[in-house]
């Protein structure tokens, strides 16, 4: 029997506001332990929490982006359980009234372009962290992260392959991003994935019994884990078994799922609505200001890249690939006016640099303006492609624009025919025997001048010239 | 006559005048805490020597011509409130030692005002109880008849205050806890309406019923009490922002015109005969004085209790979640595992009738009883509030009994949880709907016992209350029955 998998995502990603989302303290993420703490996200007796009105625009961003339904009216509701990260013993988080609802994203599919619903995005609190001893059994309680603000997009259960759900979040990344309401930091846990997922024999409606997977921190682990997952119920149900509600933890090291807890031990998180908080009310004229602010989006502007600067599909999406980026490349496509050549030299040495050094676009030591200056001396004649190669290294490494790179290592091109002849006519002198050769009908001979005027010239010579010069003399 | 029998106005007078000084009605006021404590047992921590030093800043504040509201006047707070630097333990062990970081807002406004602390007063731990009994600091007596309970929870307070151990006091009041020791003690005391008094730094017991009010030896003190602890608090979601009236000003406006409601569904068998006689007059009086008396119905009052024993223990059991021996407070060092830790510490730490309501209120919020309890107690509260607002169209304000008994003895309903829960079936249903409510003197029983007198106003009409409460107080002459009643029962 052939299965389809369903799958729905869980994101929590963390906002980057300033302050927590109920307290004053600092978001910032690497500080000693407890140090961005007060007696509010302590969870100290009688202490009330007031929202972080930054907290709702960003989420109202993030609800725009994704095409959901904003409801003007959303609460919020406490989620118990106890745990020694959670200092009130409740987490605050909306239940029953979230921020935003039925709204969903296009994916690049396996095939083509797909539509994957979102079911909910809410705002909740971080919990703190723990930090066990390795060497004595001891566990300590870091309280920094508590309050953070999140907030949690759901996907509806449209997405049916590893590679759609890695897809999936990748755009749900890039919108977080591009927003600026999320750093996208997957290794500090500012994105976190949970997925469910099931198998249902293909062509039958209803779903299969659903594993929760938890502990994925990068996208490749999460299409790693989901294949495992996959695979793994696609045995029990060819074997003639049942799969087990349950979470299962990825063990990035064996490559595997190990199962969590079942059903029966789930959690009575006893939600209701909290009494310290009250409607949160957001008027049409707020969402229509935040509209206002919204940047184009990475779907849109990868379009308008391709019918404004005719590139390639791909060099369209890795431009678009982050707005500093994309910013970077339309900035030196507005000065040298050429979006191919402008394309191939972002996409080339500009990010294989940046990435040899591990650096972002925005802290490029070559302005755009000076690599638009340098394609149009390229496009000008004044210096080769190749010259440009140790041009644009050079202008990385010193920062330098391209016009002092080339008069400080004398990279100026011959483009005077009268010099370039002279040098062509001594070569000629200088090789009768090869000359013969070439007259005779060897005509694979025309490389080797053009290779012994560059050597002379030592590659300064423009090399269309030297190409009609020799065309000229040699016969 | 002693400086801590005064109220707050007489030692206002006294002060500016220079025949006092605030160092003098402190030290006034400890000498009655040390003769009389040890038999009313009113408060869980003094604080001497730090009311010293604020008394002697109260006096060069004097001296340099800066009189505020309550500059010099010695004030107990229940110990409920949050004090930077002084133990905060809501009658409970699990916070026996729990020195909070910061002041609670009121606190705050009242030492901004320039009060004098006299220390932190005993209560029901976290406030879950009538009679103060349940405090794990021990009982605090009754000062009428120390063979009594002074009610509750504020016990300690309203004792403090009628014993002469402070001159006013702050408590809170989450179904009944102000107005039902203020009238089981024969003091003034006042709920305001959710909103109006910040409840930031007060330690939660159920959220959206708890209000901070004050306990005063009359309604004048009640007025400048209030005039200093109500606004608006921009670290209280729920705190109203609403311009806060001179509340002095409604003082001298007498009852005439007032139309005062009387609902007939607290008028019913089971109240002390005393009480009723007692309270009738009082009515009485109140429309001899020009008051205007209606019959109004409140339908939904049978169902008070019963929606105020779900909601209030489903957010106390989220409320009190944080006592769980990680952070702060009682934790118990005999834990396996982190999951044993938590057992022992909150078995040991909290006292039966804690555990009791946690315990209700975890299960009313449980899947699968959520919708039958938690859910349809809140469309029942909405009916309740809605009864209110009906009542108001009709009348100015609402007078009942405060409680269908006066002052029972130590031990009398510790058994009997329905007997002890009854004793706010008149205080519980404006914690409701959310309106305000003040509790009076208005007589004594046989045995010599306080009566109370509760009126009920509208959202935001502490005003109006302040108004009938000063107009009967004046025309019954309640601060002469008051002071011989005092010289006759309470020597000692």
């Amino acid at each position: 029997m052939e299965f389809e998998p369903v799958i729905g995502l869980e994101v929590h990603a963390q906002l980057r506001s300033d302050s927590k989302i109920f307290c004053s303290c600092s978001t910032q993420f690497g500080a000693g332990p407890n140090t961005h703490t007060c007696p509010v996200c302590l969870g100290m007796p009688g202490v009330l929490p007031i929202l972080n009105r930054k907290v709702v625009e960003f989420t109202i961003k993030m609800a725009l982006a994704t095409h959901c339904r904003i409801n003007r009216e959303n609460s919020f509701a406490r989620k118990n359980y106890f745990y020694p990260d959670l200092p009130k013993g409740y987490q605050i988080s909306q239940y029953a009234y979230p921020l935003a609802e039925a709204g969903g994203i296009e994916v690049e599919g396996d095939e083509n372009r797909k539509c994957i619903g979102i079911t909910r995005i809410h705002m909740e609190e971080d919990a703190g962290k723990l930090i066990h001893d390795e060497h004595f059994p001891a566990s300590y309680v870091d309280l920094n992260r508590t309050g953070v603000p999140l907030i949690e997009i759901v996907s509806e259960p449209d997405i049916r392959s590893a590679e759609e759900a890695a897809a999936y979040l990748r755009r749900i990344h890039e919108i977080l991003v591009y927003l600026e309401i999320c750093d996208g930091n997957m290794e500090e846990g500012s994105f976190r994935c949970d997925a469910n997922v099931s198998l249902r024999p293909r062509g039958q409606e209803e779903f299969g019994t659903r594993a929760e997977l938890k502990n994925m921190n990068s996208f490749r682990n999460v299409q790693r884990a989901l294949e495992y997952e996959i695979k793994r119920q696609q045995y029990v149900l060819e074997a003639g078994g049942e799969v087990i509600q349950e979470t299962r933890l990825w063990d990035d090291a064996q490559g595997v799922t190990i199962s969590m807890r079942g059903k029966e031990e789930a959690h009575d998180y006893r939600y209701f609505p909290d009494p310290d908080l009250v409607t949160i009310v957001i008027s049409d004229a707020w969402i229509e200001e935040i509209r206002g602010t919204m940047p184009e989006l990475p779907l849109e502007k990868r379009e308008r890249f391709l019918r404004d600067y005719q590139i390639p599909p791909y060099d369209a999406g890795v431009l678009t690939a982050s707005r500093a980026l994309a910013d970077y490349y339309e900035e030196v496509v507005r000065l040298c006016g050429q979006p191919k050549v402008a394309s191939n030299w972002v996409m080339g040495d500009i990010l294989r640099f940046l990435k040899e050094d591990k650096r972002d676009i925005r802290d490029c030591p070559i302005p755009a303006a000076s690599l638009a200056e340098m394609i149009r001396l390229i496009e000008d004649g004044a210096i080769s492609g190749k010259m440009a190669k140790e041009v644009s290294e050079e202008m990385y490494r010193t920062g330098k624009p391209p016009q002092t790179v080339i008069t400080e290592k004398g990279l100026v091109q011959i483009t005077d025919a009268g010099a370039l002849a002279a040098v062509i006519a001594e070569i000629m002198a200088a090789n009768p025997t090869q000359l013969a050769q070439y007259r005779g009908g060897k005509d694979k001979l025309f490389g080797f001048f053009v290779g012994q005027v560059m050597k002379a010239t030592q590659g300064k010579a423009n090399p269309q010239l030297i190409n009609d010069l020799l065309k000229k003399m040699l016969p | 006559m002693e400086l801590y029998s005064l109220t707050i106005h007489e030692l206002q007078e006294k002060l500016r005048a220079g025949e006092v000084t605030a160092a003098e009605i402190l030290a006034s006021v400890y000498q009655r805490i040390d003769r009389v404590e040890d038999k009313v047992h009113a408060y869980i921590t003094l604080m001497r020597e730090s009311a010293q030093a604020q008394a002697a800043a109260a006096d060069a504040a004097i001296r340099s011509g800066d009189i505020r509201a309550l500059t010099g006047i010695p004030i107990a707070l229940k110990d409920i409130y949050c004090v930077q630097g002084f133990t905060t333990t809501c009658g409970s062990r699990i916070l026996h030692n729990f020195v909070p970081p910061y002041d609670a807002t009121v606190v705050a406004k009242l030492r901004d005002a320039g009060a004098v602390f006299t220390g932190k007063a005993n209560m029901d731990e976290f406030a879950m109880g009538s009679s103060t009994e349940t405090s794990y600091f021990g009982d605090t007596r009754n000062p009428w008849d120390l063979t009594r309970i002074p009610g509750g929870s504020s016990g300690g307070s309203a004792a403090a205050v009628a014993a002469d151990e402070c001159i006013a006091a702050l408590g809170s009041d989450t179904g009944g806890s102000i107005r039902q020791p203020a009238a089981l003690c024969g003091v003034v005391g006042l709920k305001p309406t959710y909103g109006r008094v910040s409840r930031f730094g007060l330690v939660a017991f159920a959220s959206s019923l708890d209000q901070i009010g004050p306990f005063t030896k009359d309604v004048e003190d009640c007025a400048i009490l209030m005039n200093v602890i109500a606004g608006y608090d921009p670290r209280e979601s729920t705190s109203v922002n609403l311009e806060v009236p001179d509340y002095r000003s409604f003082l001298s406006r007498g009852i005439a015109g007032l139309r005062i409601g009387i609902p007939r569904e607290y008028f019913i068998a089971g109240i002390d005969p005393e009480i009723l006689t007692s309270v009738r007059q009082a009515i009485g009086t109140l429309e001899k004085a020009g008051a205007k008396c209606v019959d109004i119905s409140l339908p939904h009052t049978e169902y008070c209790l019963a929606v105020y024993y779900i909601v209030a223990p489903a957010e106390a059991s989220s409320n009190l979640a944080r006592y769980d021996g990680v952070k702060y407070g009682f934790r118990s060092e005999e834990g396996r595992d982190l999951l044993d830790m938590y057992k022992r510490s909150r078995s040991a730490g909290f006292g039966d009738e804690v555990k009791k309501r946690i315990i209700i209120g975890t299960y009313v919020l449980s899947s699968g009883y959520y919708d039958a309890y938690y859910k349809k107690a809140s469309q029942v509260r909405a009916l309740i509030r809605r009864d209110f607002d009906e009542a108001f169209q009709k009348c100015d304000l609402i007078a009942t009994p405060t409680s269908p008994t006066a002052a029972f003895h130590i031990g009398e309903k510790t058994d009997d949880p329905m007997q002890m829960y009854l004793s706010d079936i008149f205080t519980i249903s404006a914690n409701m709907a959310g309106i305000p409510g003040i509790s009076i003197p208005c007589g004594f029983t046989g045995d010599g016992l306080p009566i109370g007198l509760q009126f009920l106003g509208g959202h935001f009409q502490e005003g109006t209350l302040i108004q009938a409460a000063a107009a009967y107080e004046k025309t019954a002459g309640m601060a002469a029955l008051m002071a011989r009643q005092k010289q006759a029962k309470m020597n000692f």
